[in-house]
């Protein structure tokens, strides 16, 4: 999957979850600092992006996912595998 | 059968573990009979088969699982089967419960653990086992069968009354963690209720209770499923993080 495909899949993803537009994400955008989010919203972007790429993400490595880049990085890495 | 807006459950899954008999058995055939589809959970595969043959003598689509809820692989692997041929578990009642009454001056540890492992650990397990599916719905209903011990106290039941009232403040915060989801989480509080459990009382102690009782009787099963239905229905939408005791008076909380 190319990287574009996967960042814009993302970013489709936070903008429906977090209610907020799609041009106000950027990729060092925090989900919880400028998105908005809380800690449940931050779990529950976590479970769409599994269910979008149909992957399981471990708890241990959600925990460390808190910005868009992170989301690219973590998606790209698993779904290249 | 009943079918108003306020008792509609029409297609939505309740578990309800602790179903084989008593208290558990009532609450499924009454959300049954209000059109939810009814997963019952047992300790035993025999328990397991009386729930489905109770469920398809009522005409109530619906299974029986043997399950003990102090297992997590156990609980995961029961309520994936459920999501595979009813659907998401909309409708939670942590239902299983069992004593082990002592003084505390002779309580064995193991006695302790047993009852918080069951009566607590098991609400935990089971209320993060089915909360991704109600939070993907925005919708839920966790309702936690706690006694009106955990608000009074009982000598002889320090692990009992404990885990009771902690399923109380368990049932609290996670009101307020996923009030903002539409999922709602409430306790029913039953008195003394005409089950095995307090038949294991003496007629002497039945009778010193009852004198307590301002409606005079011994509850049943069926009063505490009339208020479990309530409070899974549309009628409850408003009530979160409360506990409602069904006692005929015994304690006014």
């Amino acid at each position: 999957m190319e990287i574009t495909e996967i960042e814009q899949r993302i970013k489709k993803i936070v903008a429906e979850q977090l209610g907020v537009k799609e041009d106000e994400i950027k990729n060092e955008s925090s989900f919880v600092n400028d998105l908005g989010a809380d800690s449940l919203d931050t779990v529950e972007l976590v479970m769409a992006l599994e269910e979008e790429f149909e992957c399981e993400i471990p708890d241990e490595h959600a925990e460390k996912i808190n910005t868009v880049q992170e989301a690219i990085d973590y998606v790209s890495a698993s779904t290249s595998q | 059968m009943p079918n108003n807006s306020n008792t509609s459950f029409t297609n939505r899954v309740a578990l309800i573990t602790g179903a084989s008999r008593g208290i558990g058995k009532a609450i499924a055939l009454e959300l049954g009979t209000h059109g939810a589809m009814v997963v019952g959970t047992a300790t035993t595969q025999a328990g397991a088969e009386q729930i489905e043959r109770y469920l398809s003598i009522a005409g109530i689509r619906g299974m029986g699982i043997a399950m003990d809820v102090t297992d997590p692989a156990q609980i995961t692997s029961g309520i994936k089967a459920v999501q595979q041929s009813l659907g998401g578990i909309a409708i939670l009642v942590n239902n299983a419960g069992i004593t082990r009454d002592n003084l505390l001056v002779r309580m064995k540890e193991e006695e302790w653990d047993t009852i918080m492992q069951t009566n607590l650990k098991a609400v935990y397990l089971l209320s993060r086992a089915v909360l991704r599916d109600m939070m993907k719905e925005k919708n839920g209903r966790i309702i936690n069968i706690t006694s009106v011990v955990g608000a009074t106290g009982n000598a002889g039941q320090t692990n009992y009354a404990a885990a009771k009232a902690g399923m109380i403040g368990f049932s609290k915060s996670l009101a307020k963690e996923i009030g903002s989801r539409n999922i709602t989480v409430n306790c029913i509080a039953p008195g003394f209720i005409d089950t095995d459990m307090t038949r294991a009382l003496s007629s002497e102690q039945q009778q010193a209770l009852t004198q307590q009782i301002p409606l005079g009787r011994l509850g049943t099963p069926q009063d505490i499923a009339a208020a479990v239905a309530f409070l899974a229905s549309p009628a409850a939408d408003y009530i979160t993080g409360t506990t409602l005791h069904v006692n005929g008076g015994l304690y006014m909380g």
